[in-house]
């Protein structure tokens, strides 16, 4: 049966787990930890694929991805704050707070759009320059949005900024279902269909024609400047809308979570997915932030394994500073074994053409 | 009026004079060679008139239009499509996507029509892949429409890039040495495609070459360019027996 | 105006600190076009370095040298011993990649997870205590015409040139410079041409470490509080001031790392210190707004 429910067959499963984890979320069974990292890994997921528009289809060398996360995160705690919160410096709420869940899609979509035309800082510099001088460009961008932001002291400064838990409990009091959890989810499926169907359009593989050969792209009729705007602005709308999600799971930023070493991160989730491969950095993302989470509880378990092994004396702990060790030291390792990657360009379904007859993703 | 007009063209780099009050007018329907030595200036030409290089002195009208400070992909827009001396295909990309991204300018759609899939993106995308179908078809390509053309042979992607270079649909095709590492067999076979192109598309061809068998087969018209310089034109005959044309090939020595 | 040129030996002294990190990555990148992550964080190690050769040379072990003795030993051994860290990283990091002919931008992402496992390998072996190094150079203050100078800045700032004198030398004088100058120009031809493409790496790796090394003796000197995160920012800043004058080029490094750190020592300067990084990176946006490719850089013409 060729039918259509075949081939959506996957769509459906998919809808079908999203669902579930709601549920799930929704009678208490998920308990918050890991309702939280199932929310971080979301937003790590529109982080790993807006990125890798840009360092895999485009190949150029953003590494100030965290700074575009940072503007989406404040862009959106200010509009939250000034909205559903009485603050001492941003005012009482301006709105009712039964308008929350009709409002918060669009404090999204805004700190999506300013994220993007900070976009802009490094889009424009790229018609110029490439290589490894765009890279010094991004990273010198990301530490200007971080210096910025903490010298406007209305926001907070290098203190940070909280007030968002207000906007989800406003969004509590209309309904009480697990709203971020769904929000994430929205936001993450939203980004990789958006993703997906630039790539794959003729107009979105303009962008791999500029990576692969970008003088037969200009004369061959793609308008490389405006395809290298279209990638940039909207692969950092993506991060701006994953940095208002971050903040609004958290109930609190500070630009310092945004600074090189978030981009770094990107960069890791990119590279070790493979560059150009959307299933390879949503599977990098879901790898890596579980294995971040995961050694959270495997650090104290090795510890007591070698401390009964008799390997480590008895005064040394194993502290979770080795997580930071054994990340990298992991990620060296898995580089030498796949140096193109995970996926290396290819989808999932490239690799498993079956695949294609159960799912429908365009 | 002829298609493309180009006057008093100057080109210099830094110090050096690449290219000096080089004028030409190709009219519709014609086949035009451009020959000369080693760094005679021919490929500069060429970068000038689709675009990639800004012209120091001089202008370039195509069709009553004048390209100065239009970017090459604009140029390409009015109707100019060219092949490079060292092929340059994407090559990490099927060949029917080489050929479809050739339409790239007329897509007809935008951004939001792609994020969204509206209907005007369905129908162009179909169109593309109707006309892009159609070239692999003329050229005799379409057993390869899913192959990388890194992995085709070298007279192939030749010819793919040739295709690629007809998608645009251009008026006038500008073709950088075309034979260049094509061996007797290929180079006969690229002889008929590049005649059979000439007439089928009904285009003006503006052609670089060095070996004389392709020149003399094609060309109704050539442009002899010696250090920056057209030093003779005329009509294949004539070039064949011009002394200043075989001095700058041979060195005046043999005169 | 005696205030502005306070500033200016302030200016000096941290150039010199940027220019010998930038170096490292000009060096490297200049043969290998590989932007070695990792190196400001050899720059820690080799900081750290010399606090355990100092500590133990004037320790408990009982060399009985005098602390100007130890300070000679000290910056050789630190020198060698860092390079001996650079080269391994090559080795067991980068070389295997390369051979793999793996994308280049993996190798710059390992180079970064390798400073991750420095720094944080660092603190987790030895733990969050702050380490001092000992002190081995009496402080002299010198007063000229109301500008107090150190013999300390002084000796940094002259290392730093010195620095740049001997490695102009070697690479445009001695075989090694000329094999290095060529590898970064035809990687392919250099084997059928009889030079061993490896002994050139290992090379340029051992001289960028030694002189990070050098300038983490100079920087622990100058601010003996040693952090295993030290090296980031300045790795980074360093990073920023070799491509500002023009990745691969030494004079670029040079020229970088001073122009880096006179912005900002005259930013801190003339308004509240934390809008240093926003104006430090703000200007060098523009200069690379304006010359693409550095202030050394030649810019590369696509030939078609």
């Amino acid at each position: 049966m060729h039918t259509a429910v075949q081939r959506y067959t996957l769509n459906i499963l998919l809808a079908l787990v999203c669902l579930g984890l709601v549920l799930a979320a929704y009678w208490d069974l998920l308990d918050s930890y890991v309702l939280t990292v199932l929310m971080f890994m979301g937003i790590n997921i529109i982080f790993a694929a807006s990125l890798n528009l840009v360092n895999g289809y485009m190949g150029e060398f953003s590494c100030g991805h965290g700074g575009f996360m940072c503007v989406g995160a404040y862009v959106g705690s200010v509009l939250s704050v000034i909205c559903f919160s009485s603050n001492k410096i941003l005012g009482a709420a301006l709105l009712p707070s039964t308008l929350a869940p009709w409002i918060f899609p669009l404090i999204l979509l805004a700190s999506g759009f300013s994220a993007a035309l900070f976009g802009l800082l490094v889009a424009l510099p790229s018609f110029r320059t490439r290589g490894d001088y765009l890279a010094i460009i991004t990273i010198a961008a990301n530490y200007i949005i971080i210096s910025l932001v903490e010298n406007i002291d209305i926001i907070g400064g290098p203190r940070g900024l909280s007030g968002m838990k207000r906007t989800m409990n406003a969004m509590r009091d209309v309904a009480d279902i697990p709203w971020m959890l769904i929000w994430v989810m929205i936001g993450t499926l939203v980004s990789l269909t958006l993703l997906r169907r630039l790539v794959s359009s003729t107009y979105g593989k303009g962008i791999r024609a500029i990576c692969q050969n970008e003088v037969a792209a200009e004369i061959m009729g793609v308008n490389t400047d405006r395809v290298k705007i279209v990638a940039f602005m909207l692969s950092s709308a993506l991060a701006g809308v994953a940095g208002a999600l971050y903040a609004h799971v958290f109930g609190y930023v500070n630009a310092q979570a945004f600074n090189i070493l978030k981009s770094t991160e990107g960069m890791v989730m990119v590279y070790l997915g493979g560059m150009g491969s959307l299933s390879g950095s949503v599977i990098a993302a879901m790898v890596f932030t579980l294995l971040v989470e995961g050694l959270r509880f495997g650090i104290p378990a090795l510890d007591s394994l070698l401390h009964a092994a008799h390997v480590l004396p008895a005064d040394v702990v194993l502290s979770q500073i080795w997580k930071w060790v054994f990340i990298p030291l992991l990620l060296i390792l898995l580089m030498q074994f796949r140096p193109e990657g995970i996926m290396g360009n290819r989808e999932l379904w490239d690799l498993f053409p079956r695949l294609k007859r159960w799912i429908r993703f365009r | 009026m002829a298609l493309l007009a180009v006057h008093n063209l100057t080109q210099r780099f830094g110090g050096l004079q690449a290219l000096t009050d080089f004028n030409i007018s190709i009219a519709d329907r014609e086949f035009v060679g451009l020959i000369g030595p080693n760094g005679a200036g021919k490929t500069t030409v060429f970068n000038l008139v689709s675009g990639f290089y800004e012209p120091t002195e001089g202008s370039i009208t195509f069709d009553g239009v004048p390209t100065r400070g239009l970017k090459p992909h604009s140029v390409t827009a009015l109707g100019i499509a060219r092949t490079f001396q060292n092929i340059r295909l994407w090559n990490n990309m099927s060949v029917l996507d080489n050929i479809r991204l050739a339409r790239h300018h007329w897509l007809g759609y935008s951004l939001w029509d792609a994020l969204l899939r509206t209907r005007r993106f369905g129908d162009a995308e179909a169109g593309v892949d109707k006309t892009s179908w159609e070239m692999l078809e003329l050229m005799e390509l379409e057993a390869y429409a899913g192959e990388f053309p890194k992995n085709l042979p070298y007279g192939l992607q030749r010819r793919v890039e040739l295709a690629r270079a007809l998608s645009v649909k251009p008026r006038l095709l500008l073709l950088d040495e075309p034979a260049a590492g094509l061996n007797s067999a290929d180079v006969d076979g690229l002889i008929r495609v590049v005649d059979w192109i000439y007439s089928e598309f009904g285009i003006s061809i503006w052609m670089i070459e060095h070996q004389m068998k392709v020149v003399m087969a094609l060309c109704e018209r050539i442009v002899v360019l010696n250090f920056g310089r057209i030093i003779a034109e005329g009509s294949p005959g004539q070039i064949q027996a011009d002394p200043g044309v075989i001095g700058a090939y041979l060195g005046d020595g043999m005169l | 105006m005696e205030l502005i040129i306070q500033h200016l030996v302030n200016a000096l002294q941290w150039g010199s600190f940027y220019a010998l990190i930038a170096l490292g990555y000009t060096l490297v990148y200049g043969v290998l076009a590989l932007i070695n992550f990792a190196h400001g964080d050899i720059f820690m190690v080799g900081a750290y370095i010399a606090f355990f050769v100092s500590t133990m040379l004037l320790g408990a072990a009982g060399f009985g040298l005098s602390s100007f003795q130890a300070l000679v030993l000290t910056i050789p051994l630190t020198m060698i011993l860092t390079s001996c860290v650079g080269v391994t990283l090559e080795r067991i990091a980068y070389r295997p990649l390369r051979r793999k002919g793996a994308h280049r931008l993996y190798v710059v992402i390992t180079a970064l997870m390798c400073g991750l496992v420095l720094e944080n390998g660092n603190l987790a072996l030895l733990g969050a205590s702050r380490r001092t190094l000992p002190e081995m150079l009496d402080k002299v203050v010198y007063n000229i015409g109301g500008i107090a100078v150190t013999n300390l800045k002084i000796g940094v700032i002259f290392t730093a040139l010195l620095v740049f004198v001997v490695l102009q030398h070697i690479v445009t004088r001695t075989r090694m410079g000329m094999a290095m100058r060529a590898v970064s120009w035809d990687k392919f031809a250099l084997p059928l041409m009889g030079v061993a493409l490896d002994r050139v790496i290992v090379f340029t790796f051992m001289m960028g470490s030694g002189i990070a090394g050098l300038g983490g003796v100079l920087f622990a000197m100058s601010y003996p509080v040693l952090d295993p995160y030290m090296g980031v920012m300045v790795g980074w800043k360093a990073f920023i001031a070799a491509v500002v004058g023009g990745i691969g080029d030494i004079r670029g490094a040079f020229v970088g790392g001073f122009l880096l750190a006179f912005v900002e020592i005259m930013v801190t300067a003339f308004l509240p210190s934390t809008f240093r990084d926003l104006f430090a990176f703000a200007i060098l946006l523009l200069i690379l707004w304006q010359r693409p490719t550095g202030l050394f850089g030649v810019s590369q013409t696509t030939k078609i």
